[in-house]
């Protein structure tokens, strides 16, 4: 692959399948998710519980317990290299240096038995090889730039002493603290209480602006995302259903799915509806794969063709792509 | 207090309730502070008047909850539930209320017992309480389950054998077992995915609209609280900070605080997002064992004055069906 091609995009995922296999059968969790990000862009990644986003982000970096996770195919080119096939030693260095982690509940990821302090030097001190004395003075400066006051004494203090919400700063810190040119956000917000998520997003943005790093921000809140990211894809089933612009997704949504998420949110303003609009029916349990739109059955506007074949993502308009047979503006079906 | 101006009949009144918890040290447990988890709140709820109660975690809203069902003996209060005052009930006459006030949980993986099937998680309350035979109770236990939309058939499974929003359904179908007439629905959303929330909500309204209960409902999640609720009350550190009509108090929010809240609300909606203020506030909810003198909000309030500090806003009216405790409102 030539080099130029790629020197805009940190990451290029293609075709990536995983699948669990379960003493009650193979679990199809990620099926064929293609995505890439660009330098500087905030990609965010909406499903609900089961779809499948955090095992397609913790694939990328082979996070997964293997077995029974087997990644059955696909790549992802990080920095030229393929992290699907890199061995043990590689991905220790991309972790944490190359890619930054982080994850929902705070207190479940930090260590309760080791200091702030110990626990972002860490990092610093593995991958940049930093002395002791530098790699405080620079964990420091972290607990700074996160927002948290008085970080000299911080350091010396343990998980527990800590709030969620400083928690959470404490882990973005130590995801920060290798200058990674990735940072991979799984529900960073969703333990958090909404005048602390507040915080935590304005936080993110400023940092943003200051470090310009890609992030890609998973989360199951179409609220949180669309004052943040640059691009979204929505995910169901472990499918990437649809991905376009920000703004082109909440003013005009192309798949079912995300017409009918956006419409079940009460509004906090506008007029109240008698009824709130419900999806029926349940997720799909991804035990077999099937020949079939795994939408279709909660569908409101499926029809023969979606139980039969199951649409693949394609470009529908400009930046615009969506994996589903029915035009929903037209009310006519898509062309094959 | 709220009953003035309120002419429909309540259901159930809420009078400067307090509850307490002593914080205790070393061996002998010396008492070296207390815990306001619920400051002096007063409220009413009327019939089908759905009281909708937000605020923060560890602000005291279950503690409330649990509070006002006495699984908490109050400090101080009165809870005038259809005129009787339980406050003033021994053990054995509460009882005898119970079946009236019924709770809807957070967590339906906690609780529900997973070594019971679900017909007898349902059937137990109607067994502890109603003097039936077998025969009528596993009717009645196929009836409620009709009527929160789940298979009758499924009597014989067990708790893990559902989805999430199905477990919420049964946690609600035994909530109705004793044909209650009060509900406290405490966060009975917070845990399940977006599609399946707004069915459960469904099925809250279309249970009260059939059975005709009143619900008080505790959430974080403002967007669902204005939509099931007539009356919204906004709790911060153990105290009431703005009660008031849904309408009037989402659309013009008095209390700083409040405010923040409704600010902080992620909206899924580039357009109105980017009209709307923005307030972001500063630091976390102060420890309810440190509380500030004052005005428990004024650490964070970006309008604090020096009044703030010295004394405590009371919860007064601003208009007729409006109340706000704080001192910058005129």
């Amino acid at each position: 692959m030539s080099k130029n091609l790629t020197s805009n995009f940190v990451l290029q995922v293609n075709n990536l399948v995983t699948r669990f296999k379960t003493s009650e059968g193979t679990i199809h969790a990620v099926n064929g998710v293609s995505f890439d990000i660009r330098e500087g862009e905030l990609l965010g990644v909406v499903g609900e519980s089961g779809c499948g986003k955090t095992v397609t982000m913790m694939t990328l970096v082979k996070l997964l317990p293997m077995p029974p996770a087997e990644i059955i195919n696909g790549s992802a080119i990080f920095d030229g290299n393929d992290l699907i096939k890199a061995n043990a030693n590689h991905l220790q260095k991309i972790r944490g240096s190359g890619i930054g982690f982080i994850f929902q509940d705070p207190m479940t990821s930090l260590n309760p038995v080791m200091t702030i302090g110990y626990q972002l030097t860490e990092a610093l001190r593995k991958h940049k090889q930093l002395s002791k004395s530098i790699a405080v003075k620079r964990a420091t400066e972290l607990l700074d730039l996160v927002g948290i006051p008085t970080p000299n004494k911080k350091m010396k203090d343990y998980p527990h002493q800590l709030s969620g919400g400083m928690r959470q700063r404490v882990m973005i810190a130590i995801a920060l603290s290798c200058d990674p040119k990735l940072l991979i956000a799984d529900e960073p917000t969703t333990a958090l209480d909404v005048t602390i998520q507040a915080q935590i997003l304005d936080l993110i943005q400023n940092l943003r602006k200051d470090l310009g790093m890609a992030i890609i921000w998973v989360t199951h809140d179409l609220g949180v995302v669309s004052n943040l990211a640059d691009r979204v894809m929505v995910m169901y089933s472990g499918y990437i259903v649809e991905r376009t612009d920000v703004a082109k997704l909440y003013s005009n949504p192309k798949h079912p799915y995300t017409k009918a998420l956006l419409e079940t949110l009460p509004n906090i303003e506008g007029k109240r509806p008698q009824r709130l609009k419900s999806i029926e029916g349940q997720p799909p349990v991804l035990l077999h794969k099937e020949n079939s739109c795994p939408f279709a059955s909660r569908c409101e506007y499926a029809f023969d063709r979606c139980r039969i074949s199951n649409p693949s993502l394609k470009t529908v308009s400009d930046g615009h792509e969506v994996a589903c047979w029915w035009n929903i503006e037209k009310s006519i079906p898509r062309d094959g | 207090m709220l009953t003035q101006n309120n002419v429909e009949k309540s259901l159930l009144q809420v009078q400067n309730l307090k509850q307490y918890f002593p914080l205790t040290k070393g061996l002998f447990r010396r008492q070296i502070g207390t815990i306001k988890a619920v400051d002096d709140v007063s409220f009413d709820i009327s019939f089908k008047g759905n009281l909708g109660l937000v605020g923060e975690s560890g602000c005291g809203k279950t503690t409330l909850a649990r509070t006002i069902l006495n699984l908490n003996r109050p400090t101080e209060g009165r809870i005038v539930f259809k005129n009787t005052d339980l406050t003033e009930l021994n053990s054995t006459q509460l009882r005898l209320l119970r079946p009236k006030m019924q709770m809807i949980f957070q967590d339906s993986q906690d609780s529900l017992n997973p070594r019971m099937t679900v017909g007898s998680i349902i059937a137990e309350p109607i067994k502890e309480h109603i003097n039936v035979g077998a025969v009528e109770r596993n009717l009645r236990v196929e009836q409620l389950l009709e009527a929160v939309g789940l298979n009758p058939r499924y009597t014989n499974r067990y708790p893990h054998e559902f989805s999430g929003g199905q477990r919420q359904r049964i946690g609600i179908a035994r909530a109705l077992s004793l044909n209650p007439e009060f509900i406290i629905c405490d966060e009975p959303i917070a845990a399940l995915d977006v599609s399946i929330q707004a069915q459960v909500v469904n099925l809250l309204e279309d249970l009260q609209e059939k059975l005709g209960l009143t619900y008080m409902f505790i959430s974080h999640d403002l967007g669902m609280i204005r939509h099931i609720s007539k009356i919204v009350a906004v709790m911060y550190l153990g105290k009431l900070v703005e009660l008031g009509p849904a309408q009037e108090l989402y659309s013009q929010a008095q209390h700083p605080y409040t405010k923040a809240l409704l600010s902080a609300v992620p909206v899924p909606n580039r357009n109105i997002s980017s009209a709307r203020e923005r307030i972001i506030l500063t630091g976390d909810v102060p420890s309810p064992s440190k509380p500030p003198t004052g005005c428990g909000f004024r650490t964070r309030c970006p309008h604090a004055k020096k009044e703030c500090a010295t004394s405590m806003p009371q919860l007064r009216p601003i208009s007729a069906n409006q109340w706000v405790a704080c001192h910058l409102v005129a």
